[in-house]
């Protein structure tokens, strides 16, 4: 403990003389408490009256079949069901663990012939081993809440950034519907992700790249924000020294260094996919995890540069054809009248290609590592190109689902909690988010719970953030855009469904709350490019 | 944080919470041909808005008053009546005549629930911020707010087992915060419409009515004092009158509606209620031996007997403090003692405790999760399990640590002072009940009301005694009720005369 406190300080620098005795601090323990039992409770509540599930639900209960009853050979060419094991083999593993607890609760879920089994056991099984493995993320948000920056002068427990920070992350909105109602293990992923972004912060680098390793196995989403990592790790870690104007002093390349982190990564690498190397079936494996089969967007586009491109094209052929400039015979038939957009052809814009996309994807988030090549600028700069990276490629991806945002959200809300600059961005990105979220749960029953988490984080962080800054953080045109949410859910959710529109274009609230959703995640793509690349040119200004 | 951030982010959180419960099963849920409480309040949707008000009391072709019939007094009917035209609005299937008993279905589900909530909203909750931001002393305003909302037993009730509490107990406290800010006459008229609601509110009335009348002795019953009480008479009786206006053209009609309201020949008690009748039967057959008019008497009389220490105290010294305590002690003798209770009246008594938290964490506290407690028989029979041990947990775990409750249980903290002084001169050994409140005995009770939940739930009873299990509930449950009694009615009786409290002050 004591070789913590030292350890964390000194990689904070901040003289230990700050904590006083008395003061609220972060090693209090029970207000941490007080927050996770909260949100654990919640959520019990909230599953305890909630059985109706997701196709993720029947997805990783599938996995646990799959894992449990077949041999590992057979894990990546089983398919009876059309949900087939498409993450890394960790994740397998995973499944596999909790497959053995699962046989006490109920059997059954783990014939993999039982397609679509949900019994009471079942359901409860599964989001129990939700809430047990979000135990590595209460961990990992204690981890980053240690990592932050403190400033003297508040006493209010309530006003300090640790608390806020883990307000902020252990009640994200996201994370709960998409954990707890939907269904997913984003927690324990997230945890794993946070974890090593905190073990970064804290100047424990070999750990944070083992944790990283682990979880590129895990789940390979995770590889989106891999250049992060892979040059924030060779330029700060593998280079020991800095040249005098900033920039990369060659002689200090340490092979110790690279060799210890390469192992790291191999070794793990070797565990997880090295069975399935020997077996010859990495191909396969392959094939499985990066099915390129599936369209540009998903059935609900999530809200980035596609979806504007898509409402582009569409507005563009809808006009083209009420000016005559063009024959409705010869248009690919959109089948956006189904309520579903699964496969969407373009007709007036050129169609999209996944090499396209990469390409996109990676001039994106290309000035952002190379600003972290450039001009390192310790933990905090590789957290931001992170967020970068993950923003970016939610942006610009292939088949981006609109709970990939999650991945930019949370490692941004540890900046939101130490710059007024940054609290503003986060604020526009983590509403504008999380409202899009919302197309997830569309039942009436969901909408009273999903609205009310909605406001209670939103109102949250608006007040919290304003107090911890002192002052507005939103100009007037944001502040504008962010009500307009407010009118969008109403005409989508209230109005929409009395008209008679309802039946013969039900597509059209999904279409509204993607595009008008993606102008404010794409604002807010623009606006912390824009702060890195300001941070960037004053640090230049400075060596000048 | 500004206040009124941190004020809605507590009332979003309670309401989260009252809608996640309400996703559960009601009573009755697809158990024909009775169905539960949830048929009952839609049956009387259906009678309300189909036939003429003079025969929503009557037995006639079209109302079988043997299928739930209405027995609460008319607001209870007008609110039926208001939900069954927006009910008409959505779905006119809902609150057809005849055709639609037993109606279950998703939508309506929903439709239900919202119209709890929309109650809640509008008269329970705005009742508690007021009450919490202007009547309770102390930092921690905040902490008792989110502690009132998370109380389990009401939102159990309303949200799972299906009915308007929130309505009657809101009008109620609705009632005690005009009276504490000082308008009486408001007060009066609150208190008036809650008791026009459900006619278990008369457990409240006695303390509503000594408050009154011993402010009015205050102010000199010559002068000011006489004004103030034809003021609050003439509120009350025009009140009255406003409410039953569509009855009062013909005695019948009322005599039909007030033998509704009471119907003595129901029995002592019904199912196991945590109360002295019920946990007396264990002994001997009370139910059995003696005539329903001895019964009668002999609960009348056992409970003006305990309730009048409490009521005199209150018309001497008609404060606030007083006013509360004597509301609690009222409540929960008529609970414990009175005729025909149910299991869910405990909810009457648990309303004032809940303003006692913050001036009696560890005995308030105490009685809530006890009171919820004894009602988990019936949770079971709804399908509740799970959220009546996450809301229980979450409720003691809040309250605990919020209000530092185990940290303030010292004599004085427990306002047993005065008591201990009284009691030198008198028996040292009856002294020792000031040392029953204390952190062992509540852990000890916890631990208890732990195991015979879980009992409840994984234990199959004996054959012989099928009912084991919620006998040891109410017993068990009557124990902690009948102590608390008697604390409270001692931390009432034994405020010395003299001492001025600061709300008192503001109040008066």
């Amino acid at each position: 403990m004591c070789y913590l406190y030292v350890e964390v300080h000194s990689v904070i620098s901040i003289p230990p003389r700050l904590i006083h005795r008395g003061q609220a601090s972060v090693y209090d323990t029970g207000w941490y408490i007080v927050l996770c039992c909260g949100v654990v409770l919640l959520t019990m509540t909230v599953f305890s009256g909630y059985f109706s599930h997701s196709t993720d639900f029947e997805v990783h209960r599938n996995w646990l079949a799959i894992t449990h009853s077949l041999p590992v050979s057979k894990w990546y060419h089983e398919n009876t069901s059309e949900w087939t094991l498409d993450y890394p083999p960790l994740f397998a593993w995973f499944e596999y663990s909790l497959s053995h607890v699962a046989q006490h609760f109920d059997k059954e879920m783990l014939v993999v012939q039982n397609l679509l089994y949900t019994s009471p056991a079942t359901i409860l099984f599964q989001r129990l081993s939700v809430i047990v493995t979000d135990i590595v993320f209460i961990y990992a948000v204690k981890e980053c809440c240690r990592s932050v920056r403190e400033e003297k002068g508040s006493k209010d427990l309530l006003g300090h950034p640790f608390f806020i920070l883990a307000a902020l992350l252990l009640w994200n909105f996201g994370l709960l519907i998409v954990d707890h109602i939907h269904f997913q293990y984003n927690g324990f992923l997230f945890g794993i992700l946070l974890l090593s972004v905190a073990r970064h912060l804290q100047g424990r680098h070999l750990e944070g790249a083992l944790l990283f390793t682990v979880l590129l196995n895990l789940k390979h989403i995770y590889l989106y924000i891999a250049p992060a990592y892979g040059i924030f790790l060779l330029r700060s870690y593998c280079f020991t020294e800095d040249n005098t104007d900033g920039s990369v002093r060659w002689s200090s390349f340490s092979p110790v260094r690279l060799v210890a982190l390469g192992s790291i990564v191999i070794s793990v690498g070797a565990l997880s996919f090295g069975p399935f190397i020997a077996m010859g079936q990495l191909p396969q494996v392959l094939s499985r995890l990066f099915p390129f089969k599936r369209g540009l967007c998903h059935a609900y586009w999530a809200p980035n540069v596609w979806a504007l491109y898509n409402m582009v094209d569409k507005a563009l052929s809808v006009l083209g054809v009420r000016l005559k400039l063009l024959d409705v015979a010869k248009l690919p038939k959109a089948s956006m009248t189904g309520g579903l957009v699964q496969e969407f052809q373009h007709s007036i814009l050129p169609s999209v290609s996944p090499s396209i996309t990469l390409i996109c994807t990676l001039l994106s988030i290309m000035p952002a590592v190379l600003s972290i090549w450039c001009r390192p600028r310790g933990a905090r700069g590789f957290l931001r190109c992170l967020v970068v990276c993950a923003l970016g490629s939610f942006m610009f991806g292939w088949h981006v689902h609109e709970k990939a945002i999650l991945m930019a959200i949370l490692p941004f809300s540890i900046l939101a909690v130490e710059s007024r600059e940054d609290a503003g961005i986060f604020l526009m990105l983590t509403t504008t988010g999380h409202y899009s979220l919302f197309p997830l749960l569309f039942t009436a029953a969901e909408l009273p719970i999903k609205v009310l988490l909605m406001l209670l984080f939103t109102l949250y962080s608006f007040t919290s953030l304003k107090k911890l800054f002192r002052g507005s953080l939103l100009n007037p045109l944001e502040t504008t855009y962010l009500l307009g949410l407010v009118a969008v859910e109403i005409l989508c959710e209230v109005v929409y469904p009395l008209s008679p529109w309802q039946h013969t274009m039900p597509f059209v609230p999904l279409l509204v709350t993607s595009v008008y959703c993606s102008l404010g995640v794409c604002y807010s793509f623009i606006r912390l490019y824009v702060s890195l690349l300001r941070q960037h040119g004053t640090d230049k200004h400075k060596q000048l | 944080m500004e206040n009124w951030s941190l004020v809605s982010i507590c009332v979003l959180f309670g309401l989260t919470a009252r809608w996640a419960v309400s996703l559960n099963s009601y009573s009755g849920a697809g158990k024909p041909p009775m169905f539960g409480d949830y048929e009952a309040q839609r049956h009387w949707q259906e009678v309300t808005y189909n036939l003429p008000v003079h025969e929503w009391y009557f037995n006639t072709t079209d109302n079988n008053l043997n299928y739930w019939g209405l027995d609460y007094p008319p607001l209870t009917a007008y609110h039926s009546l208001l939900c069954a035209h927006v009910a008409k609005l959505i779905n006119p299937d809902w609150v057809e005549l005849h055709a639609s008993r037993g109606h279950e279905s998703y939508g309506h589900k929903l439709f239900m629930r919202a119209t709890v909530l929309v109650a809640d909203l509008l008269i329970y909750i705005p009742a508690v911020v007021l009450y919490s931001f202007y009547l309770s002393e102390g930092s921690n305003k905040k902490k008792v707010f989110l502690c009132i909302l998370l109380y389990p037993g009401l939102i159990l009730i309303d949200y799972g087992h299906f009915q308007y509490n929130s309505i009657s107990l809101g009008l109620a406290l609705w009632g005690v915060v005009v009276l504490g800010l000082g308008w009486d006459v408001l007060g009066s008229l609150a208190f008036v419409l809650s008791l026009n609601y459900k006619q278990m509110e008369l457990y409240h009335s006695l303390p509503f009515f000594c408050y009154l009348l011993g402010k009015c002795f205050k102010q000199g019953l010559a002068g000011r004092g006489l004004f103030l009480l034809v003021k609050i008479a003439v509120t009350v009786l025009v009140t009255f009158a406003l409410c039953w206006l569509p009855f009062l053209s013909d005695p019948g009609q009322i005599l039909q509606v007030v033998h509704r309201l009471f119907p003595v020949g129901r029995g002592l008690f019904e199912d196991k209620v945590a109360n002295t009748w019920c946990s007396l039967n264990v002994l001997i057959k009370i139910k059995t031996i003696l005539s329903t008019d001895t019964q009668l008497y002999i609960s009348l009389t056992t409970t003006l007997l305990a309730i009048l220490p409490s009521s005199i105290k209150l018309l001497m010294k008609p404060t606030l403090w007083q006013f509360k305590l004597a509301l609690v002690n009222s409540s929960l003798a008529f609970f414990l003692f009175s005729f025909q209770v149910h299991e869910k009246s405990i909810l009457l008594p648990a309303l004032p405790v809940c303003l006692l938290l913050n001036d009696l964490p560890l005995p308030a506290i105490w009685f809530l999760q006890a009171s919820t407690f004894s009602m988990l028989p019936l949770f079971l029979k709804d399908g509740l399990l799970v959220p009546y041990v996450v809301t229980s947990l979450a409720f003691l775990f809040f309250s605990i640590y919020l209000l530092s409750a185990l940290e303030h249980c010292s004599e004085d903290k427990l306002r047993l002072g005065p008591y201990r002084r009284l009691l030198i001169c008198i028996v040292r050994r009856y002294g020792y009940l000031s040392n029953c409140i204390n952190k062992d005995h509540f852990y000890f009770s916890i631990t208890a009301m732990a195991g015979l939940s879980f009992m409840s739930v994984a234990l199959a009873p004996p054959a012989q005694l099928p009912d084991l299990f919620p006998l040891l509930v109410s017993v068990f449950s009557y124990l902690h009720f009948l102590g608390l009694l008697l604390y409270f009615n001692i931390v009432q009786i034994a405020e010395p005369p003299q001492s001025v409290r600061k709300n008192q002050k503001k109040s008066n």
